[in-house]
């Protein structure tokens, strides 16, 4: 649950964006996609507060979790200053992450920025069970652009651009038309709140059920806090849950947005 | 003073009846009701729990963002989210009946005197509840708490309804944004309170300057951690002077040598917060810190650090004593 974990790879893959490896054999044994690792960025107490990263891959032979971040502010920055063979302090998996639903036929992948790196080890699930996976991406712009070539392992891959400099020009929700879901069971999506919003306004149109996996400040990040809460509709009620503990994964149904 | 084996370092320290294994135990609201940390640790090693401030009926607590990270420390603003104190009755304290000598203290708020004591008199039906600690001094919501903190009439009124209907003893948590925390202390002293922990949360504001609006959905938030150590060692060691009661010792404490601080400042135990959030471990590491730092320094007894620092707040400890 909480380790001490050498970094085995710490790579720039995009501008900004780097790809962590370490070694916790744990961790890459029981963490599902959807689940996140709670990291300290320092041993002193300068950062109080972990930073929450969704797994987005595990290796169980090798005993390795990844990771996908995109250096945001002053903790991530000093993360990225960690080269392989240092020690990290790795708090979990934490939260529920992507429920499986084993008769699923096709299952339709949603993803922005950097909330497409837990989607990478969703699709590997998925297609394991025998689900046909399309994968839906989204970025800002080309040089941000990650993990395509990953996702496409496990299906087809569908990339937007806010500027067109790759993929489609637009938002996600752009390529979600009755025929693109023709025939999904469900659809899987994380990403920035606005694009979740478009997304679970998009597919309950489109009559497609599915997940969304919610982005709120967190600060224990195992439920002792009660700082990263949100509005969920559940047992014919508006309670305020956790989305470290509860979630970060709630049926998209259930997820309200003010 | 020569080193002592570890093992012959005496934790024990007396809060009021409660003869507390170590001066060690979590904040209101950096723990929940203890089921979380349970995962990691047996609850048991605590010297004490405090746990989540309960009101009468259920609340929803604030919007989010309600976290905010600042240097050393953090800024939130919960606004006391919490089922309400039937279901913490029923639901959230039984779990702890299970550890031997972990007496549990709750954390009451309220935006009325008479749910504080409806609260309380509730509390006092439970064997369960060793103590009761009264938080006049949340910050984070709109009416109540912290007025009847950083008011001493309404301070006394509220603190001596309470007593009445109480039938544990009562802790009175002390609001950091007063002008004179001695004087606020003293007020509750006299009207009854059985000791006083501070402090709570200083309120603060962070802004995102890209966004142009408070960080925080609430605007403000309380200030916690490292980063208020300072100013909690000076409220303690004030406070500890101007009253008899015991004193409980809160605001930034991460390391053993910060309870010994707060213990010399004239703190009989220190309540650990914020550092759970970066260090689910803090509470235990920081009981064996205390216990090396002890034996380090050849201290037998941590009893006999309090008030060390603090040459007025120790005559007044030894005059109680008498
Ligand atoms: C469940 C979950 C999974 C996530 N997975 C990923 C991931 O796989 N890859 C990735 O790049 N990012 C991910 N994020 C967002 C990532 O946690 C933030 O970008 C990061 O914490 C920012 O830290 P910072 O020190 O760089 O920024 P700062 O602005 O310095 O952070 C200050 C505080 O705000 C919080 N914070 C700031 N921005 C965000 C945000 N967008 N979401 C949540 N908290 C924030 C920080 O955690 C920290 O407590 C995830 C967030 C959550 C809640
Ligand atoms: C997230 C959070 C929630 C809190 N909730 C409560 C509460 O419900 N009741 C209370 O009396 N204090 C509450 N506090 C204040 C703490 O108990 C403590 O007084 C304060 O955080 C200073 O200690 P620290 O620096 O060790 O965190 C809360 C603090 C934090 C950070």
């Amino acid at each position: 649950m909480v380790a001490s974990a050498r970094i085995l790879r710490h790579t720039e893959i995009a501008r900004g964006i780097f790809d962590l490896r370490f070694f916790s054999p744990d961790a890459a044994r029981t963490a599902t996609p959807g689940q996140f690792v709670h990291i300290r960025v320092s041993d002193s107490f300068d950062f109080v507060l972990r930073r929450p990263l969704s797994v987005c891959r595990v290796d169980p032979s090798e005993g390795s979790v990844t990771v996908v971040y995109r250096v945001q502010g002053a903790g991530t920055r000093r993360l990225a200053t960690m080269a392989a063979g240092a020690q990290l302090d790795v708090l979990g998996p934490l939260g529920q992450g992507f429920p499986l639903h084993a008769g699923d036929v096709r299952a339709v992948l949603v993803g922005g920025g950097v909330g497409v790196p837990p989607l990478v080890e969703l699709a590997a699930r998925l297609a394991a069970q025998g689900t046909a996976v399309t994968s839906v991406v989204g970025f800002q712009t080309r040089a941000q652009a990650i993990l395509q070539d990953e996702l496409a392992l496990y299906g087809d891959v569908r990339t937007t651009t806010d500027d067109g400099s790759l993929g489609l020009r637009g938002l996600v929700t752009g390529v979600l038309t009755q025929g693109f879901v023709d025939g999904a069971n469900r659809y899987y999506a994380c990403g920035p709140t606005p694009m979740l919003q478009a997304v679970q306004r998009t597919m309950a149109g489109l009559q497609v059920p599915g997940y969304l996996s919610l982005e709120e400040r967190m600060g224990c990040g195992f439920g002792i806090c009660v700082g990263c809460v949100h509005p969920i509709e559940r047992d014919g009620r508006v309670q305020n849950l956790k989305t470290c503990k509860d979630g970060p994964v709630f049926p998209a149904g259930e997820v309200l947005f003010t | 003073m020569t080193p002592l084996p570890a093992n012959d370092v005496d934790l024990r320290v007396q809060l009021l009846s409660l003869m507390l294994k170590n001066p060690v135990m979590p904040a209101s609201g950096c723990f929940s009701f203890g089921r979380e940390v349970a995962r990691f640790y047996d609850l048991g090693l605590l010297g004490a729990i405090v746990v989540k401030a309960t009101t009468l009926t259920e609340r929803m607590g604030n919007p989010t963002p309600r976290v905010a990270e600042t240097p050393a420390g953090m800024l939130n603003a919960i606004g006391l989210q919490n089922p309400g104190v039937e279901r913490v009755l029923e639901e959230e304290l039984p779990h702890l009946a299970k550890y031997d000598n972990l007496p549990v203290i709750v954390n009451v708020a309220g935006t009325a005197v008479e749910d504080y004591v409806e609260v309380v008199r509730r509390l006092g039906d439970s064997p369960l509840v060793a103590a009761i600690e009264l938080n006049i001094s949340c910050p984070n919501v709109k009416c109540g708490g912290i007025q009847f903190g950083t008011d001493r009439g309404m301070a006394a009124e509220m603190v001596a309804a309470v007593k009445e209907a109480a039938t544990q003893p009562v802790i009175v948590k002390l609001s950091p944004n007063v002008a004179d925390i001695g004087d606020m202390a003293q007020a509750c002293e006299e009207a009854g309170a059985d000791a006083l922990s501070l402090i709570n949360t200083l309120v603060g504001m962070r802004i995102d300057i890209d966004r142009r609006t408070p960080l925080l959905a609430n605007g403000t938030g309380g200030l916690s951690g490292p980063a208020i150590l300072p100013v909690a060692v000076r409220m303690v060691y004030e406070v500890a002077a101007r009253v008899r009661i015991p004193v409980i010792g809160v605001g930034g404490v991460a390391s053993g040598r910060d309870a010994v601080e707060f213990l010399q400042a004239g703190a009989v135990a220190v309540q650990v917060g914020t550092a759970n959030f970066t260090d689910p471990f803090a509470c235990p590491r920081i009981i064996e810190e205390v216990r090396d730092w002890c034996a380090a320094s050849g201290v037998s007894r941590v009893a006999d650090l309090i008030a060390a620092a603090n040459p007025a707040a120790l005559r007044l400890r030894k005059e109680r004593a008498l």
